[in-house]
């Protein structure tokens, strides 16, 4: 390692632990300014434009032309900074933004994404990380290619690694286009780019270097935000700053309060109501297409019947009405059909938050569980980081530390979901509809919240309020009234975990394409400068790409991105695993393994999602339960029944389980 | 390189490590969430049980095992002379 860089190394600690000494003045001085008259707009400004400068500014100091530091920050992170950064790399937009929305609304099945999400890591401690450290290249593709010979293994490696990562990259696109657009008063698309912009500068110029340093700085943003307003609540909720022990109590009181909503008189009214709705729904869903030619004949007579003085925003209501009506029967089918599950699961008494499976079944929850936890362990942007730690020995600590930082937010977040639940069902359920708080009204504009007093009783029911799950964190600041500098904080979190995630995976798009598929497939003789090059331009495009397919906001994001973990689960997992595991696993058995898990996890995707097929009751979102199994058959038997890997191959692999002789892979 | 005998008795011990580590990580997420309805019978300040196990006492324990795998294993590689160069 180059002695100059040993300073910043060496010094780590104090000054990373000085950064947030200064984070946390900025934050204190602007709540101070807060409190002598500054608007929200600027303080905003003032959250947002110093973040991204940060960011930026260490991708400017972090800047290097080294292949080594470019692709693995020259193997010189220590495991406890490795850890934070991957700690950002991997909480995303989603888990900072949606998870403990998730939680509130699903309560205890919620709670697959948190153990799914975590224990992943066990997987990856005992059966990948370290090997992959001792293996000692630049991407997950290039282990691939190494250990099965050919460019056959490692192009599949670069297919299945760009398809998870880029449907995930979108959603952390659009989770920044969202909150820049949110809290600065710009357009959506403004905010994609201005966001885009802060990564581009960091990537570019120092590749994983950069990334390393900014995640970590990132990581330390986000945590701070995280914490700060759930311990406010706890505080105010229980009298004890610790939220994470805290919520046992308020747990008992929601149990308590929905027991009470369920025996309500006027709630059994609403439910009776929603109930109603269902059969109407149903008789539409039935009576296609005639029914949606009758809708909008109905309105387009009611738009003509308007008297010509009529008030424009009446007319506008009307116009934009039949604007929303569906373009044609089969997606009035599939809206309708959404709309009548919604209305059916409020036309029933409230599910306690506690009881297990009261929402997804127990086969689908541990399902979902399983390929959680086994597609976090098989995503290619977060194995790359343990290529950048010193030594084996560090690799695994490194694990450790990654799901330390991860735990300080994931167990948070059931909290989190509690205080939120408890004060929704306390103290805003039951209000007179005239005297809801004004935070309601802010974000049903933006509409992440909705109410509609369906009996007309005046009081707000418990089901004629919808929160979407994104409101639950961004929205709590406000729900617990504190000060908008706290709202401002939050949203420099959610940006920084959405930019740290996009980071982690816009480079690894980037090395498929630049490392993989130029360099080791197209022109092997590329020189270092041409590769990073192409590598620098690459990451412009593919951001690019990203950002034009974000700004068309498609629904089918989400979904997507749960379904890139089914996919990295069932491809890139059993062929990793089998190829330090088992000495005897070949060429072909890779190939016909990969295929087979990656094909029959797309099948039953595409199949269950579209043309209702349906394995065993599981839904779709755990489709990789069938493929991960086949895939490690497959590798199994097909490698017996051909030829054995040469001697170097085995070889490569006994190397592979000891430490020793990392020191070489260093090479280059 | 170390012998053939020494990485054999090696990997076996990280066998072992291993499938300790995969029995307990299955016991805490699956065999807990099996019986949770049973679990949340039991409340422990304030939480049940088996609610608490999947929001909080899984990930405890995965923090544990990892950690735990970890110092075991660098220290296995020691006593079999595998350990990286640097340390020597």
């Amino acid at each position: 390692m180059a002695k100059q860089k040993s300073a910043f190394l060496d010094n780590l600690g104090k000054i990373y632990l000085m950064y947030t000494g200064i984070f946390i003045a900025f934050v204190i001085g602007l709540g101070i300014a807060e409190k002598m008259g500054m608007s929200n707009k600027t303080m905003g400004y003032m959250f947002m434009g110093v973040t991204i400068g940060v960011y930026a500014l260490i991708g400017v100091l972090s800047r290097t032309a080294k292949i080594s530091e470019y692709y693995v920050a020259g193997r010189s992170v220590p495991a406890f900074f490795n850890g934070m950064a991957t700690g950002s790399d991997w909480m995303s937009a989603a888990s900072f933004i949606g998870m403990a929305g998730t939680i509130f609304g699903l309560g205890y099945d919620g709670l697959a994404y948190i153990m799914g999400w975590t224990g992943g890591y066990v997987l990856l401690a005992v059966f990948l990380g370290p090997y992959l450290r001792k293996f000692g290249q630049y991407t997950i593709p290039d282990f691939l290619g190494a250990r099965y010979g050919g460019h056959a293994a490692r192009t599949i490696g670069i297919i299945a690694a760009i398809t998870a990562s880029f449907t995930y990259l979108i959603a952390q696109v659009t989770g920044v286009g969202i909150i820049m657009s949110r809290f600065l008063a710009i357009d959506f698309q403004v905010g994609v780019f201005v966001g885009l912009a802060g990564i581009l500068v960091c990537s570019m110029l120092g590749g994983m270097k950069a990334v390393t340093w900014t995640q970590v700085a990132q990581y330390i943003i986000l945590i701070v935000a995280y914490l700060t307003p759930v311990t406010v609540m706890s505080y105010k909720a229980t009298g004890v700053p610790i939220s994470q022990i805290m919520y046992g109590q308020v747990l008992q009181k929601i149990d308590a309060k929905e027991k009470a909503i369920n025996a309500d008189a006027k709630e059994a009214e609403v439910r009776a109501l929603w109930k109603k709705e269902v059969a109407k729904i149903d008789a539409d869903i039935k009576g296609l297409p005639a029914s949606l030619d009758q809708k909008k004949q109905d309105l387009d007579a009611k738009l003509a019947a308007l008297p010509a003085d009529a008030p424009a925003k009446g007319r506008e209501a009307v116009e934009k009405a039949i604007k929303g009506l569906p373009k044609n029967p089969e997606e009035a089918k599939e809206k309708w059909t959404a709309a009548k599950t919604a209305a059916a699961g409020k036309s029933k008494p409230i599910k306690p938050y506690l009881e297990p499976f009261a929402r997804l079944d127990m086969k689908n929850m541990l399902a979902l569980t399983f390929c959680l936890m086994v597609g976090t362990a098989g995503l290619p942007h977060i194995l790359m980081r343990y290529y950048t730690v010193p030594s084996v020995k560090d690799a695994r600590i490194s694990v450790g530390w990654s799901l330390f930082f991860i735990f300080l937010l994931y167990f948070t977040a059931p909290a989190y979901a509690a205080f939120a639940r408890n004060e929704v069902l306390s103290n805003i359920v039951g209000l007179p509809i005239a005297s809801l708080p004004t935070w309601m009204a802010n974000w049903a504009k933006v509409g992440l919240v909705s109410f509609k007093d369906i009996n007309a009783d005046g009081i707000l029911q418990f089901y004629e309020l919808t929160i979407g799950p994104d409101a639950i964190v961004l929205a709590t600041p406000e729900i617990a009234g504190l000060p908008y500098v706290v709202s401002g904080l939050v949203a420099a979190g959610g940006l920084a975990a959405a930019l740290s995630t996009a980071d982690g995976l816009l480079l690894t798009i980037s090395n498929a394409l630049s490392h993989d598929l130029y360099y080791k497939i197209v022109n092997p003789k590329a020189s270092i400068l041409k590769r990073l090059t192409i590598s620098r331009v690459l990451l412009v495009v593919v951001a690019l790409i990203s950002a034009y397919v974000a700004t068309f906001k498609l629904t089918i994001i989400v979904e997507l991105v749960a379904w890139a973990f089914s996919i990295a689960a069932a491809s890139f997992f059993p062929a990793l695993v089998m190829g330090i595991w088992d000495k005897r696993a070949n060429k072909a058995g890779a190939l016909a393994g990969m295929w087979a898990g990656f094909g029959t996890c797309l099948f039953y995707m595409i199949g269950s999602r579209f043309y209702g097929l349906d394995w065993w009751g599981i839904k779709t979102i755990s489709s990789g339960l069938f493929g991960i199994p086949l895939g490690f058959i497959t590798i199994y038997v097909v490698s017996r029944l051909t030829a054995a890997p040469t001697k170097e191959m085995q070889e490569l692999v006994e190397s592979v389980r000891i430490p020793k002789g990392a020191g070489q892979a260093h090479a280059e | 390189m170390a012998d053939k005998k020494t990485l054999e008795a090696y990997w076996n011990e990280n066998k072992k490590l291993t499938a300790f580590t995969m029995i307990i990580w299955f016991v805490v997420t699956y065999v807990a969430a099996f019986f949770a309805k049973d679990l949340n019978n039991i409340v422990i300040f304030g939480f049940p049980f088996g609610y608490y196990m999947a929001a909080q006492g899984s990930l405890i324990v995965f923090v544990w095992l990892i950690f735990n795998y970890a110092f075991k294993m660098n220290k296995l590689d020691r006593k079999y002379g595998v350990q990286e160069e640097e340390e020597e």
